[in-house]
């Protein structure tokens, strides 16, 4: 387990790992929304969370394709589901690798991005926690839907179609959690909702996809 | 650490390919599986490593004794030969990555990114993999495709050294690998003639 995590992270940060594509995309849209907003502090604040977890999302959604494709490509996902790993184990491995190379920077950029679009001060930290808590989220049901498009050419659009809807309830969570925050509003309940569903997620996802590599191998 | 096959039958795209299959691949020896392309062979190679269901018959192999290695060597490019070994030596918990290196004669491109090996290199690197994992029995896909004749002859010493260590060796190849304690299964005569079983496995795959 730990040399898949290895070497997953270490393909990532490789020449065309597609370590740092999730991180640029996040930093232009959060460049790129002001400028095109205007610079008016106040509309800026307001659509602060909203813009910064719709960032986050697709450039999650950016790098999924590669979570299985390319192992399925070279034929060490066949040589994977022969080993003594379990699919299950792998699954969730590469979900962690993949949350650890475009989750984890994105929320460790959130707070600098902020700035650019007057976050108010006391949503950084709700920005972080909700980043920090939802964004697992994103990779475990991305790694799912991975799973159920590994074998099909071209999977990316169908990909995005099927994981997007699964995405909404982390997006509205999450941007509700930071609006709140920021506001100084009670933030209890959409954060709890936002960890169920990563708990939830990261607990039965693997399973299914697991199920759908195996009937994709085949 | 006897591989046994009864009466099997595989399906490749809902199509019943292998029929009434049987054959029984005792320890140290190895079994050559010959027939023209679209046989079956992989498909049975692979519906015995476990990644596809037979639709009959049974297949008995011992638990966590299988080492299969397909057409695609499963490499990663910008990984060096030594560290796409390390992977696997670590996944399979075996220690062996120098025993793999100095059977497969990759000792000295083992600090080369995988990306920069020629098509032969590769492929010896994909079959030190089967070194790497300790496992008795191997179950190999076309293993000599693009090796010269010196890496044939070396990749020969090496399943004849397994087979004397009491592993045994499941082939699909159309190279005489000079091998003499290999018996030689054409699989021709087991194609699929039944209509029953055709119309039975398209009844199913409709249902998936």
């Amino acid at each position: 387990m730990t040399a898949l995590l290895i070497r997953d992270l270490r393909l990532a940060v490789r020449a065309g790992g597609g370590f740092g594509l999730g991180l640029a995309f996040f930093l232009l849209v959060a460049v790129l929304v002001p400028l095109g907003v205007g610079p008016e502090g106040g509309t800026l604040g307001k659509i602060a969370p909203g813009i910064l977890w719709v960032g986050a999302l697709l450039s999650c959604l950016l790098s999924l394709d590669r979570i299985f494709a390319l192992d399925f490509e070279d034929g060490s996902l066949d040589l994977l589901a022969t080993s003594p790993l379990p699919m299950e184990g792998a699954v969730a491995v590469k979900a962690l690798a993949h949350w650890l190379v475009t989750g984890l920077p994105l929320t460790l950029a959130a707070p600098v991005l902020g700035v650019l679009l007057y976050l108010p001060a006391s949503g950084y930290g709700w920005l972080v926690v909700s980043l920090l808590i939802g964004t697992p989220a994103l990779s475990v049901i991305g790694a799912f839907g991975a799973a159920l498009t590994v074998g099909v050419k071209r999977g990316g659009l169908l990909l995005s179609l099927l994981v997007l809807p699964l995405y909404v309830p982390t997006l509205i969570f999450g941007a509700e959690v930071v609006k709140r925050g920021a506001a100084g509003m009670e933030i209890a309940t959409p954060l709890a909702l936002l960890a169920a569903i990563t708990a939830g997620a990261a607990a039965l996802l693997p399973f299914a996809s697991a199920a759908a590599i195996r009937v994709n191998l085949r | 650490m006897e591989m046994r096959v009864s009466d099997l039958a595989v399906q490749r795209g809902g199509i019943v390919v292998l029929e009434g299959l049987s054959f029984t691949l005792p320890p140290g020896r190895a079994l050559v599986l010959r027939g023209p392309n679209g046989v079956g062979k992989t498909t049975l190679l692979r519906t015995l490593a476990g990644l596809q269901p037979a639709v009959a018959g049974e297949v008995s192999i011992p638990a966590e004794s299988l080492a299969y290695a397909s057409h695609a060597d499963g490499l990663k490019a910008t990984l060096t030969v030594a560290e796409n070994l390390a992977f696997w030596a670590a996944v399979y918990g075996t220690g062996l990555v120098e025993d793999a290196l100095a059977g497969m004669n990759l000792r000295e491109l083992r600090n080369r990114w995988a990306a920069s090996l020629s098509a032969g290199q590769k492929r010896r690197l994909g079959l030190a993999r089967l070194l790497v994992s300790g496992r008795p029995i191997w179950v190999l896909d076309e293993p000599t495709v693009s090796l010269d004749a010196a890496s044939v002859a070396l990749f020969a010493a090496v399943v004849r050294a397994h087979l004397a260590a009491g592993g045994s060796a499941l082939l699909a190849t159309h190279i005489d690998l000079g091998l003499d304690e290999a018996e030689v299964l054409d699989l021709t005569p087991f194609r699929a003639t039944s209509r029953a079983a055709r119309q039975d496995a398209g009844f199913q795959e409709a249902f998936l």
